[in-house]
């Protein structure tokens, strides 16, 4: 049955998953590019000029992509999610208006500079405008996981005749969940970009094209790499603790555990059945659910059947959608280990299975963060503010008929621009490569070992 | 605190403005295309691309606001419109992204240049679908809440539709009358003569045509007074026209832009004071619209406090591309 709840739902998903693959590209790209803008101040070495020039190339056409595909979000919040905005209004319409005065005017503004201001002002006051575009990006992604935290963990409102009223709106700010999302998101967004980094260079390596530019930044995102997955996988385990204690449906939804339990096996495979309330042809490891989620053998894990079938989320997706997020963090750790391997044995760019390796995982962190989008979000149904407010609720009086259409209309818009456009120029902008130095004015960066980009 | 909904509707209002001068230039920068040949359309494409994506962010902060401020308004107002404001924010989406392709990829110009004029044309359409649906008002009887003609487009709407896209025009060739020179300064000389008798012309149409429209603006127009103050809004922008006209004639740069964003204002003006104090139109005024007052203060405070430090780096980075645009801005 497709009513215009599940419509409304299918339309936001898409349209959000689309859109955070450009802020997340952006986030992790500006970074990178500041890094790099301040070692070509310190160093004055063309290279890391050359490598800020072409990131932001790619950087300019994301973020624009970001900018036009979150208009569409906002407005959807008042066409499809309309008693959602009348209820909530009070308590995101704040934080919405601060992400937009604080992050977005400064992104704006000094976006422009940043991007055509090379040479109209000076090294310094441009190093000055990418700082702050990062600093517009970081507050922007902080302002809306706030948003979103809120709806995960609620705190600081009540609702008063059908909408909420806010009661402090530092506890709505700093919900219990806020923090750890916001640097989980954060470090997605940096290993999205890290892994897109170290394919394209891989894929300059493995033709020998550009080769001291694709050293320097293969090596750079690597390292970042090596650096950032275990503590990623931290902050997930961390995020975990945080969930079963503020939302257990989800983690028994997680865990397709339908049963309360002490020492709850870990299931790698199954085929959750949500009628039937059980699993079919599941694989376990006992014990392991438990030890993962409360730190402890027989720590006990709450099941489904704790609530009733109309407050549980849909548990194939949740289940599943977790893994695949869980595996690619594996496989990303595995990645940076043979890393670290390679280059203390000194073979990191000719190791010629690992660059192929590399250039097939441009979109693993990508995958992995819609993963774990589609994870927290299916896993808060049927709420669409933890325990307070239903999903069910939130929607727009609007005929289904309406919502086909726009569903239609942004199917086949965004169809066109990222299935067709975005990849067009990205793989036109990688053919031409970085311009603006030549392999003779090479110098190698400190931290790196000076032999491995010396020879070809 | 009876001023506090006030000033939110004021800040409201007043992003929508600055948005709508801001993209008007820009959407009618992109309605001119056709009239330019191929280089003076990169030229005036430059002329846009520095504060492209600020232009733009306005319109964010005036939905914001509206989200934050005026809760039951936003719910209210958007599922009524669902799918004008849908065409209009996927002609938006298309229109940034063939902006964006324009640029890198060269090859292709003469492909993205009427996808671009194409996708401008109709964001223009759809609001001023919009506008005129404000001013007509809407059928509260049905669910969702539907045009009182059950029609959306309307010979009014479609009228006021074609007047936007001439007042956008003329915003955008008088703006590029003050960041060029040359040839295309002299084009644009010449053209926005035509487009500013177009917009006299319809701002006088559309004025006498509302009240008949709309009984409760009929009301508010003509009964007591009201009419004699309100007569300053049609001298205002008598007089905005005849400067603009002097400065077109005797070639004054920056006038002719200043002369435009005067008619808008004026226009809009009307257009405020025929809605007052209602925020969906006829229906629910500001104060009955307002979020808790705690809400309000919280927004109150950061927009007091960053609204001024935007404007004056919004202000800097216009000085930075201050001054003729001559080069066409590449990466």
């Amino acid at each position: 049955m497709m009513t215009t709840e599940l419509l409304s739902r299918i339309q936001f998903g898409t349209t959000i998953a689309f859109h955070i693959l450009f802020p997340a590209f952006s986030i992790g790209l500006i970074t990178f590019i500041g890094i790099m803008e301040g070692i070509w101040l310190k160093t004055k070495n063309p290279l890391y000029r050359s490598i800020c020039k072409f990131w932001t190339k790619i950087f300019a056409l994301t973020f624009g992509m970001g900018v036009v595909s979150g208009i569409v979000m906002e407005f959807e919040l008042g066409t499809n999610w309309s008693g959602y905005t009348n209820a909530v209004g009070p308590v995101l319409g704040p934080l919405f208006t601060y992400e937009v005065l604080t992050a977005f005017f400064i992104e704006a503004g000094f976006l422009g500079i940043m991007i055509f201001g090379w040479e109209r002002v000076s090294a310094k006051l441009h190093y000055f405008s990418t700082l702050l575009v990062i600093l517009g990006v970081t507050l922007s992604a902080f302002w809306i996981n706030s948003a979103n935290s809120w709806m995960q963990t609620p705190s600081g409102a009540h609702l008063e005749a059908g909408k909420f009223v806010v009661d402090s709106f530092t506890a709505v700010i700093f919900n219990p969940s806020v923090l750890l999302r916001f640097t989980h998101m954060m470090l997605a967004a940096y290993l999205c970009t890290a892994f897109t980094i170290v394919a394209i260079s891989a894929h300059y390596l493995i033709r020998k094209q550009h080769e001291t530019f694709a050293k320097t930044c293969f090596a750079f995102a690597l390292m970042s790499i090596t650096v950032l997955i275990p503590l990623q996988i931290y902050l997930g385990d961390e995020s975990g603790l945080l969930v079963l204690e503020h939302q257990p449906v989800k983690i028994a939804a997680i865990e397709a555990n339908w049963d309360t339990q002490k020492g709850a096996p870990l299931i790698l495979f199954a085929l959750p059945n949500q009628q039937q309330e059980t699993n079919r042809w599941q694989i376990s490891i006992p014990k392991l659910a438990s030890l993962i989620n409360t730190h402890s053998f027989d720590g006990e894990l709450p099941g489904l059947k704790s609530v009733p079938p109309s407050d549980r989320p849909n548990v194939a997706v949740v289940f599943w959608s977790f893994r695949i997020m869980v595996g690619l963090g594996f496989l990303m750790l595995f990645v940076a280990i043979i890393h670290l391997v390679l280059r203390l044995r000194g073979r990191l760019f000719d190791s010629q299975w690992y660059l192929k390796l590399c250039r097939q995982l441009a979109p693993i962190g990508f995958i992995a963060m819609i993963s774990g989008w589609l994870t927290t979000e299916v896993g808060r149904q049927p709420w669409i503010v933890h325990g307070l407010m239903r999903t069910a609720d939130a929607v727009s009086p609007i005929p289904v008929l309406h919502v086909i259409i726009s569903l239609i209309l942004i199917l086949i818009v965004y169809g066109i621009i990222f299935g067709i456009f975005y990849f067009l120029y990205l793989f036109k902008t990688i053919r031409t490569g970085p311009t603006g130095y030549s392999d003779d004015q090479l110098q190698p960066f400190a931290y790196m070992d000076t032999h491995q980009l010396g020879e070809k | 605190m009876e001023l506090l909904p006030l000033g939110w509707a004021v800040i409201i209002a007043l992003s929508i403005v600055i948005y709508v001068i801001l993209d008007g230039f820009t959407l009618g920068t992109a309605m001119l295309l056709p009239l330019l040949d191929a280089d003076e359309r990169d030229l005036s494409m430059s002329v846009i691309l520095p504060t492209w994506d600020g232009n733009q962010t306005w319109l964010v902060l005036g939905g914001a606001c509206l989200y934050g401020a005026f809760p039951s308004a936003f719910s209210i107002l958007l599922p009524m419109l669902y799918l004008p404001i849908f065409v209009m924010v996927i002609a938006l989406l298309f229109r940034g992204v063939v902006f964006e392709f324009r640029l890198k990829d060269r090859e292709h110009v003469k492909y993205w240049d009427p996808i671009f004029t194409l996708s401008s044309i109709l964001v223009t359409f759809v609001q001023g679908t919009v506008l005129a649906n404000f001013v007509s008002g809407f059928d509260y009887t049905t669910t969702p809440y539907l045009s009182s003609t059950g029609n959306i487009f309307t010979p009014f709407s479609v009228f006021v539709s074609f007047s936007l896209m001439f007042g956008y025009c003329l915003l955008g060739a008088t703006r590029l009358i003050y960041k060029t020179e040359g040839a295309l300064q002299e084009k644009m000389f010449r053209i926005s003569r035509y487009f500013g008798l177009i917009i006299i012309a319809s701002i006088a149409i559309v004025s006498l045509w509302t009240p008949f429209i709309n009984p409760a603006i009929y009301t508010r127009w003509f009964s007591n007074t009201n009419w004699l103050l309100l007569m300053i809004l049609p001298y205002l922008s008598g007089l905005a026209f005849l400067v603009f006209w002097y400065a077109i004639r005797h070639r004054e740069e920056r006038l002719p832009f200043l002369c435009s964003v005067s008619l808008f204002a004026c226009a809009y003006i009307g257009f405020l004071i025929c809605l007052y104090p209602y925020i969906v139109p006829f229906k629910i005024t500001i104060w009955e619209a307002a979020a808790p007052t705690a809400s309000l203060y919280f927004m109150m405070f950061g927009t007091v406090i960053m609204l001024p430090i935007l404007m004056i780096y919004t202000a800097y980075s216009y000085s930075v591309f201050k001054g003729k645009v001559k080069n066409v801005f590449t990466y």
